[in-house]
């Protein structure tokens, strides 16, 4: 503990109180509302309108800015989930475990969306829906393990107990991710699709790069208003007994 | 330590030839998963040859799913898993040993079908002793990959279908180094990397499932 600031450790502290953080979210998630407005008009704009069509692939590439930030976000997700396992489990910290279960089901929809708009994109540019190819298995493996930690812990009655085997889950999950990427990586050099010539990956310019990075940036927040509203509401029901929830209510009645 | 080791397999061996006739369902589980196939996409031989390999390690690893869930079931129920976590001896080694065996009152028996659906499927017989090797290195790694799954869900009333959605994922890997083994094996092929690395994932997963168990089973029970 010595060597992390008295500051930071108090903040660390007075955060984990359910009280404060509820607060805290409140206050907070208008400033990202807006935040996230101004990246998402930004990137949609450059990405849209600014950016030059593909000479390849005309305007049609242009699903990326959707596809891209999503598939970053869907593994960025599970291992941030993975961290707050650790954190749950290891100094047993409440908000850990709230977190990771609101980030559970905002995973799953990045990666739904990452899936869908990498087959809108597919149908075009390669003829078909869906192609075993290695990134869209593992995408659709990692889809189903989030699956499985929400379904894990909708399926256990204590919500206590439960935070803890999905901790558990999401650790054991993580050391399986790299593992599952190389031999799907692996399985897919020796299955070779036959209809599918994947166009060479051009250098991206420039012009396409930054709305690009705006849009991942926006995903970033988006994330976070939704993990924060997901962990207000698990907390109300969390600690619906408690004192401060029932002021709570008392000040909105 | 190690003289409870062997005691717990000891036990769970003699509560299992106790029951003889639940031992033999998973191989029967297996044969007839196998069967369906045919019956399902047409008995052309050459098609049925090119899904061999396949086919058969799709149904070991339904036929290894379907028996998880007797892991730690029946100790769950009599109270007996309770009395393991009291011991005074490290949980995780308790563990490995029921999972070994577990592993091998059903796993082990899933080697005596193999030369009969390889037969049935027209595996060519090259390809027989890989995949022996395949059986015995990754049978009990599915064994050991589904007891984390079986650890977490064994205080559900019906934990058997998110089982196998928590396993499933986890079990790919597997399905395709030992599937691919035997498909290259069944064309000539050398097979030395995909065993390496089914034998390296058999290791690591010895020395690191019992402890994400052990603590799954204390959460479980609690």
């Amino acid at each position: 503990m010595s060597v992390i600031p008295a500051s930071i450790g108090r903040f660390f502290h007075r955060t984990a109180s359910p009280p404060y953080f509820y607060a805290l979210a409140d206050k907070l998630i208008p400033w990202l509302t807006a935040i996230l407005l101004v990246l998402l008009v930004c990137g949609l704009y450059g990405g849209l309108y600014l950016a030059p069509s593909d000479y390849q692939q005309g305007d049609s590439y242009r699903i990326i800015y959707i596809h891209v930030p999503a598939a970053w976000m869907s593994l960025f997700v599970y291992v941030l989930m993975a961290v707050m396992a650790g954190i749950a489990l290891v100094w047993r910290m409440k908000l850990a475990e709230v977190m990771l279960i609101a980030s559970a089901p905002v995973g799953a929809g990045f990666t739904f969306i990452a899936l869908v708009t990498g087959s809108l994109w597919g149908k075009p540019m390669w003829g078909t829906w869906w192609v075993w190819d290695a990134r869209l298995t593992f995408e659709l493996i990692l889809l189903f393990q989030y699956l499985g930690v929400v379904s894990l812990y909708s399926a256990i009655e204590d919500k206590r107990s439960a935070a803890k085997e999905v901790a558990i889950l999401a650790l054991v999950g993580v050391v399986n991710v790299p593992i599952i990427h190389y031999s799907v990586e692996w399985w897919s050099t020796l299955h070779q699709g036959p209809t599918v010539t994947k166009l060479d990956k051009p250098s991206i310019h420039v012009t396409m790069l930054i709305p690009l990075l705006l849009m991942a940036l926006a995903f970033k927040f988006y994330y976070l208003i939704a993990v924060l509203q997901n962990a207000k509401l698990e907390l109300l029901k969390r600690e619906s007994s408690s004192q401060w929830v029932k002021n709570l209510l008392e000040k909105k009645a | 330590m190690i003289a409870a080791f062997f005691a717990v397999i000891r036990r769970d061996l003699l509560l299992a030839f106790r029951r003889r006739a639940e031992m033999a369902n998973p191989l029967f589980f297996f044969v007839l998963v196998v069967t369906l196939f045919p019956l399902a996409v047409g008995a052309q031989p050459h098609l049925l040859q090119e899904m061999a390999p396949g086919v058969i390690w799709v149904s070991a690893l339904l036929a290894a799913l379907l028996s998880l869930d007797g892991m730690f079931r029946s100790d769950f129920e009599d109270g007996s898993l309770e009395q393991m976590l009291l011991s005074s001896q490290p949980l995780a080694i308790l563990v490995l040993g029921k999972i070994i065996a577990h592993w091998l009152v059903t796993g082990l028996p899933l080697l005596l079908a193999a030369p009969l659906l390889a037969m049935f499927l027209g595996l060519p017989e090259q390809a027989m002793g890989t995949l022996w090797l395949t059986l015995i290195l990754a049978t009990p790694l599915l064994s050991l990959i589904g007891a984390i799954g079986v650890a977490l869900t064994v205080g559900l009333r019906r934990g058997g279908m998110i089982l196998s959605l928590l396993v499933l994922p986890l079990y790919v890997p597997v399905l395709i180094f030992a599937s691919s083994a035997v498909g290259r094996a069944a064309e000539g092929l050398p097979v030395s990397a995909q065993l390496n690395i089914l034998l390296a994932m058999l290791l690591a997963a010895m020395v690191l499932v019992p402890l994400p168990t052990s603590i799954a089973l204390k959460m479980s029970v609690n």
